[in-house]
């Protein structure tokens, strides 16, 4: 892009406190990643929150664990692994300028988040019918139900902010797909496409950690 | 300039790596491994999240040095929040 051109005709997607289309590009994936560390910080939170109360409450968050479904969680799972496949070739294609793939890729992506929140809804109905929301109308039959309700308010408050997350994910997805549908994309300018990208993933990452941590490690263990 | 285009290839095989590495962490789960269990739960994890990190946020890919250091960074800083505070709480009732 810098074959001598002029200051003139540069690439109307430069922002003028660039000096070139590759500095606006280091510099915005750079700022992607700085936002992703307060989001680090952010679940970190709760993840240490979980840790310390599973090792102080160990028969409990084992009880607790074992009322999860396994099945949403796994399924959940690959939803989300498929969603991260189909960004990934999103931002691929708006890297070799394929604005029809492109649009396709990230309503697929789309389509795949609509599907996490779908099984997730009929999850929360499940748990909210059961009692095991944590306040005045929860109930869980067994030995220590207070310390098990300190597993499903930290249950609730992952998943319920890793679920936002997705609900955000999803709404800046459906900007990104309208921009592309424009052709506002291309193998010289994506930059949101990737930062959209960068952001799907790290939610899925979340995912990745509570899964096991919420539906697997407690499933066959008497504690 | 232009980004560092990934063959379509090795996203998908990177997925199948994920959704092999599901299904195994899945079926490990079935099994009673007693504390073991969470420890070989979170390394699959912890592989999962290497693959996403690398391939598809194309962690591998980026040139910009600066940009690898705020990311090291972030993950050292997790890492002092968990490894400072479980020595701290961990150890609370050794007595």
């Amino acid at each position: 892009m810098s074959d001598s051109a002029t200051v003139a005709d540069h690439n109307p997607a430069l922002q003028h406190h660039f000096a070139d289309m590759e500095q606006q590009q280091q510099a915005s994936t750079m700022g992607m990643w700085v936002f992703l560390i307060t989001e680090i910080m952010f679940f970190g939170g709760m993840f240490l929150a979980y840790m310390v109360y599973r090792y102080m409450y160990y028969a409990a968050f084992v009880a607790g664990s074992q009322a999860m479904d396994f099945w949403y969680g796994t399924i959940n799972t690959i939803v989300l692994i498929c969603s991260s496949l189909t960004m990934a070739l999103a931002v691929r294609a708006s890297q070799v300028g394929q604005r029809k793939a492109l649009v396709a890729l990230l309503i697929v992506t789309m389509l795949f988040g609509c599907a996490f929140m779908g099984i997730k809804a009929i999850e929360y109905t499940g748990h909210w019918r059961d009692h095991q929301f944590p306040g005045a109308n929860f109930h869980f039959a067994g030995p220590d139900p207070q310390h098990i309700e300190i597993f499903f308010s930290l249950y609730w408050a992952m998943t319920g902010f890793h679920a936002l997350h997705m609900l955000i994910g999803i709404v800046v997805v459906g900007f990104i797909t309208f921009y592309a549908w424009r052709g506002r994309y291309g193998p010289d300018y994506h930059n949101p496409v990737e930062n959209v990208g960068l952001y799907w993933h790290f939610v899925d990452i979340v995912w990745i950690y509570l899964y096991p941590l919420l539906y697997l490690i407690s499933h066959k263990h008497t504690g | 300039m232009s980004a560092h285009v990934v063959p379509k290839k090795t996203y998908i095989i990177v997925w199948g790596i994920l959704m092999i590495l599901t299904v195994v962490t899945a079926l490990v789960s079935r099994i009673d491994l007693g504390h073991l269990s969470a420890i070989v739960a979170l390394a699959i994890a912890t592989g999962k999240a290497l693959l996403v990190v690398l391939f598809f946020m194309g962690v591998k890919y980026i040139n910009q040095k600066m940009t690898i250091v705020v990311i090291v960074a972030g993950i050292f800083w997790l890492a002092i929040l968990m490894v400072l505070s479980m020595a701290d709480y961990g150890t609370r009732l050794w007595s």
